[in-house]
């Protein structure tokens, strides 16, 4: 912690510019020297003079040298002797500066946070802006993106087989969406975040599959099963402590094994069968009903007109019919009785014009 | 003091470096995820950062810590819950079926102590609890039948070989949070096929049984839908059975010898006989 004092305050009055430090600083380490004086900007200006002895003049002016002696006797090392050890003390400088600003300035993004640890305990959180740290080593940030929800993919690709209440065989492919809710945790006491997710998502699909029949889990009760292994999940996951919340778990197939998966197929195509079957019952029923309805509508009609007149429609009726009909057929009249067994049926056939197969 | 350094300038370089190391080495930084045994010449002096299961993160234990260079080493020991794979084991259940079984466990080094004393290094634990858990899953899963081991949480299978091998893990100095199966499987070859024979029969039975339930379907509607048209007749020509036989005749009479209109009848020759009663009036009223 001294020596970093010290550098801060040396560097500090080398930025002083011009007779600041090795000139009339009577140098202790934690001199303030006298502030700029003009003559040039505290950063363009010394660094320029600074270059100019080491190319041309070829030793230092004696102000510096005066100070780079002071400075060995104080840190009990440099480069003695050399006259452009001053180049190696701004470049040292430089580093510890950049250093500072890259370890001790943070800034956190909305989704992120930062974990502050103080010489590996953990001290505080950053949330999202900018925030101050004490430097590295004393302090380190590691941030955790807690806004991200990532997500693995498991059983896609080959089968992924799993057993079914009762016994049968399920191909299931789905995937888990988790994201960081306590940085802390998750940081501290998560070794391999990815695998426990995994396993735990691979043990709770297990057993709640386990629980459901192989109907159910490929189609209706599809959605309780994932609030399930959710719910499974999360569970495992508070028992271990991971800072993980699981998000959402989608069952993208749930299919019967493809060694069997044609007898299923047979079983969809008997479904249709079956439907169709009835579909046509149901249409002949319309049809024998209705035609029932026709034929009973129709002879409520005319028995109703009957029923006025029975005798008169009756015969009415009957010789209508016997016209229609006598009209179209061949008519033989025979008077005697007991002939008819005589009469050559065939004969009479043949005057008929339209006989088929003549 | 000065001008001894500035003559031997390598000296200081050097010497700078060795101070450096000794800092270095001397305060260790204890990181939140591990905890630490310290040993003098293999005897354990003292622990860093030991878990505590009521110690929130961030508390004491964590930060720098110190050591005597040389003398001491730091054994560092992982605080975090741990995980150990079993290799996928076969099980044997009471009705002698056979099942896959892939599990795993997770367990804490709660005394880095006790751990460094009996397995010396977390590998050595880890292989330990890798073995016990196989052994421990086998045992307590042979004693259930098939139908048990599809779900071993229902019946605190799982708790009772968290419990075994917790008995194990405690004398390591290591408590088991939790053991779960990650897969049960049937084994390659018969088992496996004979239970895609068993499904696919099942399917296939279901098949012929959907089938024969659609035609039993289908013929319930069509005798309810002749039911009912008898039901509409009866109800409409009970009201004159005499008519409807007349009625029915004449419709009858022109359908077999006329046609319905659409295709002609079969030709016909009619043989009549005067005393047809359509030929009555043929012979003269009142013969």
């Amino acid at each position: 912690m001294n020596i970093l004092m010290g550098w801060g305050s040396r560097a500090r009055g080398l930025f002083a510019d011009n007779k600041g430090p090795w000139g009339s600083s009577s140098g202790g380490d934690g001199d303030e020297p006298p502030p700029a004086e003009g003559g040039g900007g505290p950063w363009g200006e010394p660094s320029k003079r600074r270059k100019r002895p080491s190319v041309t003049s070829g030793g230092p002016p004696p102000s510096l040298d005066e100070f780079l002696r002071r400075g060995r006797a104080r840190f009990g090392g440099g480069l003695p002797g050399r006259p452009n050890a001053s180049i190696i003390t701004w470049a040292v400088l430089g580093v510890v500066f950049l250093w500072l600003a890259v370890t001790s300035i943070h800034s956190v993004d909305p989704q992120e946070r930062g974990v502050v640890t103080q010489f590996g305990r953990y001290s505080r959180t950053l949330g999202p802006g900018v925030g101050w740290t004490l430097p590295w080593p004393v302090e380190q940030v590691q941030k955790v993106n807690v806004g991200e929800a990532r997500t693995i993919d498991l059983g896609a690709g080959s089968d992924n087989l799993m057993l079914t209440r009762d016994q049968n065989l399920i191909d299931i492919a789905y995937s888990v969406s988790w994201y960081i809710r306590s940085p802390e945790l998750y940081l501290f006491e998560l070794n391999d975040p990815k695998q426990t997710v995994e396993q735990a998502a691979e043990s709770a699909m297990r057993a709640v599959i386990a629980r459901v029949s192989l109907r159910d889990a490929m189609g209706p009760k599809r959605a309780e099963i994932e609030a399930e292994v959710q719910a499974e999940m999360q569970r495992v996951l508070d028992g271990y402590r991971t800072g993980i919340v699981v998000n959402n778990i989608a069952i993208r197939q749930a299919d019967p094994p493809d060694a069997v998966n044609e007898a299923f197929k047979k079983v969809t195509a008997a479904q249709q069968q079956a439907q169709s079957a009835v579909n046509l019952a149901s249409g002949y029923a319309t049809q024998v009903t209705q035609r029932a309805e026709g034929d009973a509508a129709a002879f409520d009609k005319v028995y109703a007109q009957y029923k006025l007149a029975p005798e008169v429609t009756r015969r009415r009726m009957y010789y209508e019919t016997m016209e229609r009909v006598l009209a179209n057929v061949d008519k033989t009249i025979v008077e005697a009785p007991g002939v008819t067994p005589y009469l050559a049926l065939p004969e009479v056939k043949k005057s008929t014009p339209r006989e088929p197969g003549q | 003091m000065s001008d001894f350094f500035r003559r031997h300038s390598m000296v200081a370089i050097i010497g700078a470096f060795i101070v450096l190391f000794l800092i270095y080495t001397s305060f260790p930084i204890v990181p939140e995820t591990k905890q630490a045994v310290v040993v003098q010449f293999g005897k354990p002096v003292r622990i860093l950062n030991r878990y505590r299961a009521d110690q929130p993160i961030g508390h004491r234990g964590a930060g720098l810590a110190y050591r005597i260079p040389f003398v001491e080493t730091v054994l560092w020991i992982d605080k975090r819950v741990l995980n150990v794979n079993m290799d996928s084991q076969q099980v044997i259940s009471t009705d002698q079926r056979r099942l896959q079984v892939d599990a795993f466990a997770r367990y804490r080094i709660t005394d880095p102590l006790l751990m460094y004393i009996r397995a010396s290094t977390p590998e050595n634990l880890s292989k330990a609890l890798q073995l016990n858990l196989g052994s421990q899953l086998r045992n307590e899963l042979g004693k259930r039948p098939f139908d048990a081991l599809l779900s071993p949480e229902r019946q605190g299978i799982m708790e009772n070989v968290r419990r075994g091998l917790d008995r194990v893990a405690r004398q390591y100095g290591a408590e088991i949070i939790d053991v779960r199966i990650k897969r049960t499987d049937l084994p390659q070859g018969s088992p496996l096929d004979s239970a895609f024979d068993r499904m696919r029969s099942a399917r296939e039975q279901e098949a012929q049984s959907i089938l024969a339930e659609g035609s039993k379907r289908a013929q319930i509607i069509r005798a309810e839908a002749d039911a009912e048209a008898a039901r509409i007749y009866a109800n409409s020509y009970g009201k004159d059975p005499d008519f409807y036989d007349f009625y029915r005749a004449m419709e009858s009479y022109q359908l077999s010898f006329i046609g319905n209109g659409q295709q002609r009848a079969a030709p016909t020759t009619v043989v009549l006989s005067p005393q047809n009663d359509y030929l009555r009036e043929f012979t003269g009223r009142k013969r």
